[in-house]
């Protein structure tokens, strides 16, 4: 405990470290959060669910904090159903069954910008007798634009943006441009309230039409959406949690494992010694990536397997051979002599007297591992290996970067998952750093 | 490298001693060089079994096998005339005469080592779906044509990060305690991002947002006419990810190599020079450097082995038509002969590394023992 309190207190002196384990502690709490608010099949959901999940988020919109910085405002998605506000919808029984069900979505648009996208999507409930809607639009000055006449299956959606008549009552703007266009200067947005009005007829008892308007923003969330309407932040949160746990799992397991190895070798030395080091040559010639990628591609991806894979590796990578040599100092020391000498077992001298001699080495070292571990991940899934289902930092920047964002100038969606694998490899970096130079005498004040 | 031939000089005065420290050297380079190539073939051997467990490299001989066989009965006259029945029976039969001609029919164990030999020479036929640029479909080819462009962006990011880090870190050695070296001590943890990474946003800051160099590739489309513009070419698009490898690891090699320069800089033999007058350059070079050379040649090939493999990344990104970015191709595209080869060219250039590195080692490293047990570690 005291040794505990002493470390951080010399921790105290070296303000990398500090700042390092804020970040730290922040990700540690972002993780928690993650896991708290979105369960993992929640997550899986979100992120693999298919189209209807996403299907009412902008395509490649920006973050919604964006428009703190932007003089000309920007649409937010907005969406409003009738299934959650029955007021908007006025039934009148017309008699025989028939009966008029008309729809108005009333909303204030004081943006800048145009939307990206318009979308009507219908449910309706009948027995053989399809209802009718009639759509018109209501601009802030009294013009109607009338739009479409449908019969309505149980399901329709009505994309606006993508209706060919309709541009060419728009003076051939398209349409989510010219319904909100001012019309003595068509590039600027006309401000005021919009009505989009639902005529609709039904011709059954018990037929029911429910509707949703959706108007698909230039931005959208605190973190944007990507090409498939994905919202990006559900891979930002979880990227977190999977980032951590990968690093500090495979990093704390392959220090312990190589630390005991190395002790067992140097310990009772011969073969088995003589074995560990002719593994450890082999293992260095392996190219890790390409024995990674082979075992993605023709096993499995998930990343335990791969993450698994790794630390085998790294048990007999180039560190026990590091462990090796400070072993080999402490063996001929005279506390393990005198150890040695009062006839302790060999499990004992191993672990009472020579691993605890190296541990201070081994803290910061599986430090400063961490965050290679945490990169690693992202490399392999830049390489279109990552997990199939989790949604991680690595998979978003995969994304990113086949889509082209740098190219077409989606800033946003590199910069976000790039930021937090900054943040949590520097974290654990600065903190290593630290902890080396107060564990290394040798080093201290230098 | 200056310091390695006063090093050389000093360790060899005399003309007898030279002659028979070639001798020694020719000797502790086989006994290396054999036991690095003995390591490469278990590891290449390992690579092959993990490859194979799948059955993949099975499979991918028997669909060249079949490959051959309808390409085969396409021009024979004979097959044509066969009812479907009699060609599906003929196509067959002819499969099992190849296979067993191959040996696909016996066990698995001695046809590992075919395959380990044929891994080793990269004997590893067609590629599946990926061509050469100039058209070949033979792995060799195709792995050949993609080694040169790996080595000169590898070689260039390599080299401008070995001297300038040394650079650096004698300049802060002397400067112990300014703000330029408590920056980069800071600095140090920057390195924990791989060289990729610090790619993107290179590739973000010059060529999207400034436009000042191309996004990636090696030269302009179409190429410059003369041998000038091309090599102007090629140097404009090494820019970004050579300076990205660089990046990616200068502030942690500075620090690590300031901190051992100043380790042996308190020293009392350095304090010896000193006294007696030496310049800071002579001290430096004499006992500074020379002492910790062996240590920077180490840490040296650690970061060359990270990055070969970590190359991958780094030229998927850039676009860097080398060995990498073929991984990256016969992934997406699921070419197993491609995958093994490469596997195996990257066993092969660790090797390498390892190998040279020895070599060097026991070049400066005068506690390395010359011939005997050729253990260096």
């Amino acid at each position: 405990m005291r040794a505990i309190r002493n470390l951080f207190n010399q921790i105290k002196n070296y303000p990398t470290a500090i700042v390092g384990l804020i970040i730290i502690a922040f990700m540690v709490v972002l993780s928690i959060y993650a896991v708290i608010k979105i369960p993992y099949r929640e997550a899986v959901r979100l992120w693999k669910g298919g189209e209807n999940v996403w299907i009412e988020n902008p395509r490649n919109a920006r973050p919604a904090w964006f428009n703190l910085f932007y003089k000309e405002k920007q649409p937010v998605t907005m969406v409003i159903k009738t299934a959650e506000n029955p007021e908007l919808k006025t039934v009148t029984d017309l008699g025989n069954g028939i009966a008029a069900q008309d729809i108005v979505f009333e909303f204030d648009y004081q943006y800048d910008g145009f939307p990206t996208e318009l979308s009507l999507f219908f449910t309706t409930k009948f027995q053989t007798a399809r209802p009718n809607v009639e759509i018109k639009w209501i601009t802030p000055d009294g013009r109607e634009i009338p739009m479409q006449s449908l019969t309505l299956r149980a399901q329709e959606s009505y994309r606006i943006s993508q209706d060919t008549r309709l541009p060419r009552r728009l003076n051939g703007a398209q349409p989510e441009k010219g319904l909100f266009a001012d019309p003595e200067n068509p590039d600027k947005v006309l401000k005021g309230t919009y009505r989009l009005v639902i005529g609709g007829l039904v011709f059954e008892p018990g037929s029911e039409i429910e509707a949703s308007f959706v108007l698909y923003g230039k931005l959208h969330g605190f973190a944007g959406t990507d090409h498939v309407r994905r919202d990006i932040g559900v891979a930002l949160l979880w990227g977190a949690p999977v980032a951590l746990s990968v690093g500090l799992v495979v990093a704390v397991g392959t220090s312990l494992t190589t630390m005991c190895l190395a002790a067992f070798a140097v310990w009772f030395g011969g073969w088995i010694d003589w074995i560990i080091r002719r593994i450890n040559e082999i293992v260095m010639i392996l190219p890790l990536l390409p024995i990674l990628i082979m075992i993605g591609l023709f096993y499995s991806r998930s990343i335990i397997v791969m993450m698994g894979v790794t630390a085998l590796l790294g048990v007999f990578g180039g560190g026990i051979l590091s462990y090796r040599s400070m072993f080999l100092q402490a063996k001929t020391s005279g506390y393990i002599e005198a150890a040695r000498a009062y006839g302790a077992s060999s499990f004992r001298i191993i672990f009472r007297y020579l691993i605890p001699k190296v541990i201070p080495v081994l803290i910061p070292g599986f430090v400063t591992q961490v965050p290679s571990y945490v990169f690693l991940e992202a490399t392999l899934a830049v390489l279109g290996l990552g997990d199939k289902d989790l949604p991680t930092w690595g998979k978003l920047l995969n994304d990113a970067y086949t889509e082209g964002a740098l190219l077409t100038g989606h800033f946003y969606w590199v910069l976000e998952p790039a930021v937090l694998l900054v943040l949590t490899g520097f974290g654990f970096a600065m903190v290593g750093f630290a902890l080396d130079r107060i564990f290394n005498p040798r080093l201290r004040g230098l | 490298m200056l310091s390695i031939d006063t090093a050389q000089k000093r360790a060899v005065p005399t003309q007898r001693r030279t002659s028979g420290n070639l001798g020694r050297i020719a000797k502790y380079t086989f006994v290396r060089g054999s036991t690095i190539l003995i390591t490469v073939v278990i590891g290449v051997y390992l690579a092959i079994l993990i490859a194979n467990m799948g059955g993949y490299v099975d499979e991918m001989r028997i669909g060249q096998l079949k490959e051959q066989i309808a390409l085969e009965m396409m021009n024979n006259e004979e097959v044509r005339l066969m009812t479907m029945q009699e060609r599906k029976e003929y196509e067959a039969n002819v499969l099992e005469v190849r296979k067993k001609q191959l040996g696909l029919d016996r066990h698995f164990i001695v046809r590992s080592f075919e395959y380990l030999w044929s891994g080793l020479t990269l004997d590893l036929g067609t590629a599946d779906y990926l061509l050469s640029d100039s058209g070949s479909r033979w792995v060799r080819n195709i792995l050949g044509e993609r080694l040169a462009p790996t080595l000169l962006l590898m070689a260039t990011g390599q080299l401008l990060l070995f001297f300038s880090a040394v650079f650096v870190a004698l300049f802060l050695s002397r400067r112990y305690g300014s703000p330029l070296d408590k920056l980069v001590v800071a600095m140090a943890p920057t390195s924990a991002a791989p060289a990729w990474f610090y790619g993107i946003f290179l590739i973000m800051v010059f060529a999207a947002v400034l436009g000042w160099l191309p996004f990636g590739g090696m030269m302009d489309a179409p190429p410059p006419p003369s041998v000038w513009g091309k090599l102007l070419s090629v140097l404009k698009h090494l820019i970004l990810p050579a300076g990205a490898i660089v990046i990616s690891s200068i502030f942690l090699s500075s620090y690590y190599w300031r901190t051992f320069f100043l380790i042996y800089s308190s020293e009392d033999y350095v304090d010896m020079a000193k006294a007696k007058g030496l310049s800071d350059r002579a001290i430096e070079r004499r006992y500074v450097l020379r002492p910790t050379l062996p240590t920077i040649v180490t840490s040296f090939a650690m970061t060359l082995i990270g990055l070969w493999t970590g190359a991958i990344v780094l030229e998927t990104v850039f676009n860097w038509p080398g060995i990498g970015r073929l991984t990256q191709a016969a992934i997406n595209m699921f070419d197993t002969p491609v995958i093994v080869g490469t596997t195996v060219i990257y066993a092969y250039l660790l090797g390498l590394t390892l190998f040279l590195l020895d070599i060097i080692y026991a070049l400066v490293d005068p506690r390395v023992k010359l011939g005997g047990g050729g253990n260096g570690s």
